[in-house]
């Protein structure tokens, strides 16, 4: 039985907040008299994470997310609750348990600004007690996973963004950790680095069974990515399960766009019982429910001349959309 | 095993930094003409003080350039390590970048303490080893061994209370995310550290002892220098670095609970 690695159980979080009137009245009094109110953030929240898990966290600005992975990771201290992250109390940051983890943020980098990333990778190297033979033998092996190589050794200013985010990759990965947070590594990154950066995400987590918590707004990140969803709305999680089991139950029904042979066959079909979207021509777009896809196509293919037909499927954004301004999701 | 360890990375740390600021030679050069001008001008303006009266505090020229070169070696530390490393906590907090810095499994105070140099001040160092060695020519010190160890613990507890200082004010930034304007105020306390205690009035010396301590900084070490030194006050200097060094130490562990990182 796979084991879990972060146990999270009745989580809370509260910050003081200050808050300011408009204008310069508003301006004086925030200065002389600043007005603060404690703001739970994180509302009693509890879920498990096995060992390989890849794990997306979804919500919507502010929900959350980013809150969490940082006391996972032991940035923040928790206000109310435990967390156990591979047996560590995360905001302990016991050395055992920082060689064990990592964190990667989208909008903020460790790599050296005027150096090269290869002179990060050997300071990370050092930081991490390991020997120049074997800082060598990872940074050769991550850098081919990665696809990067004459960019090591050109300075990190002079790099695009998607071979920063690479090599960042791989100075936040030279002690092999075995929990990965990544908070929105595909942002601001052109379609092809995000696919790479994915791409690697996946032969990573396949060759080290690594855990990977993340979080991100592309939702192809989290489709291609994450088995399993964790959506976070304002503070609190609002659905924790298989992610298609959500896009299921969040759409319910698919397109299906027809060309019949003629007008009279698209009449025949408008006429047939299906639910019709709209009718142009021969053309014909009819609504089918999820579970009986299959035999409606048949019953259709039998019975009409068919030229051409496309399933037509929903957005993800648009329903993923839906998840991030509703509270509750059973499913 | 850990010395060995934290040995390597400052070994690292020197390596990168010196590199990356290799990399703009002009700023270098500029930084190392303004050290030597700046020295130029500090004993200009102290020779400009005893023009008309031989003595002040009851220093002369030549034993208050003592504390000029004293102040030089310390301000040189300060611009090669406080400096660039210091300073940088507040942005670290500002940007939340201070999250990388938390989870490295090393000691995160040497980490934002010692990652950076900036190699121009080395020359202020050398500079102020030089004006040291002239002084004692000049004042005729005779070099042994009780005096070369006291110097080297008084001018060690000066550096110690120094850092201390700064990194406190810098730690603060944890609650009140701006304090550029804390750090500034310091520095141009350091100033009056070129000067002899005993020239400022009993108030200020007051202040300068027991709230800033400035007096601890140069003062004592000069005074060491001159043979002019009590055991009382070398004494009194080192618990005072101690209990800075501590307290800052205590302070920074304490701020860290309160960390609340920036929005991503």
């Amino acid at each position: 039985m796979v084991q879990n690695i972060i146990d999270v159980r009745n989580l809370s979080k509260s910050f003081d907040i200050s808050s300011k009137e408009p204008g310069l009245k508003g301006t004086i009094k925030h200065f002389f008299r600043r007005q603060t109110k404690s703001l739970k953030v994180i509302k009693d929240i509890s879920f498990k994470i096995k060992a390989g898990e890849i794990v997306g966290f979804l919500g919507a600005n502010g929900a959350g997310k980013t809150t969490i992975l940082k006391m996972l990771c032991g940035l923040i201290y928790p206000s109310e609750g435990s967390i156990l992250v591979s047996g560590y109390l995360p905001f302990r940051r016991k050395e055992n348990f920082l060689k064990n983890i990592t964190l990667i943020m989208g909008q903020k980098q460790q790599l050296i600004w005027d150096l090269p990333p290869i002179e990060s990778f050997y300071l990370n190297a050092s930081i991490y007690d390991l020997d120049k033979f074997e800082a060598k033998k990872r940074i050769k092996k991550l850098s081919e996973m990665l696809e990067i190589d004459e960019e090591l050794f050109i300075p990190v200013r002079k790099l695009s963004l998607g071979q920063r985010m690479k090599s960042e990759l791989l100075a936040a990965l030279i002690h092999e950790p075995n929990i990965l947070f990544l908070d929105e590594p595909t942002l601001g990154l052109d379609i092809n680095a995000q696919r790479n950066l994915r791409k690697f995400l996946q032969k990573y987590n396949r060759e080290t069974n690594a855990t990977i918590c993340l979080t991100s707004h592309y939702m192809k990140d989290i489709t291609s990515l994450c088995k399993r969803v964790i959506c976070v709305h304002e503070g609190a999680i609002s659905y924790d399960g298989k992610l298609d089991l959500l896009l299921k139950k969040l759409s319910p029904v698919k397109e299906i766009s027809i060309v019949c042979r003629s007008e009279d066959d698209a009449i025949k079909l408008e006429n047939s019982g299906f639910t019709v979207k709209n009718k142009i021509k021969n053309e014909i777009t009819i609504k089918i429910e999820n579970n009986s896809i299959t035999s409606s196509l048949k019953t259709i293919l039998n019975n009409f001349d068919i030229v051409d037909l496309f399933i037509n499927e929903p957005p993800i954004d648009e329903i993923i959309g839906k998840v991030l301004i509703k509270k509750d999701y059973d499913i | 095993m850990k010395l060995r360890k934290y040995l390597k990375v400052y070994k690292k740390f020197l390596h990168t930094s010196l590199a990356s600021e290799l990399e703009y030679k002009t700023n270098i050069l500029i930084d190392l003409i303004t050290a030597i001008l700046s020295l130029i001008g500090s004993i200009f303006l102290l020779s400009i003080f005893f023009q008309n009266n031989g003595y002040i505090g009851g220093w002369k020229f030549e034993q208050a350039l003592i504390i000029q070169g004293i102040y030089t070696i310390l301000n040189g530390i300060t611009n090669t390590w406080f400096n660039p490393n210091l300073t940088e906590i507040v942005k670290h907090i500002r940007e939340g970048t201070l999250d990388y810095v938390l989870l490295k499994p090393i000691d995160n105070q040497f980490f934002i303490s010692l990652k950076k140099i900036n190699p121009s001040g080395f020359l202020e160092i050398i500079l102020g080893f030089f004006l040291l060695f002239f002084c004692i020519r000049i004042n005729q010190i005779n070099l042994n061994l009780s005096f070369l160890t006291l110097s080297l613990i008084t001018i060690s507890c000066s550096i110690c209370i120094l850092y201390s200082l700064w990194f406190f004010i810098s730690t603060t930034t944890i609650w009140f995310v701006k304090t550029w304007n804390a750090i500034e105020v310091l520095r141009s306390f350091l100033y009056i550290g070129r000067f002899p205690l005993n020239s400022f009035s009993f108030s200020l010396r007051i202040f300068f002892s027991i709230f800033i301590p400035i007096a601890f900084i140069t003062t004592i070490p000069s005074e060491v220098f001159l043979g002019l030194s009590q055991l009382w006050k070398i004494l009194l200097e080192v618990v005072v670095a101690s209990v800075f060094l501590i307290t800052s130490r205590k302070f920074w562990l304490f701020a860290l609970k309160f960390y609340s990182s920036a929005s991503s």
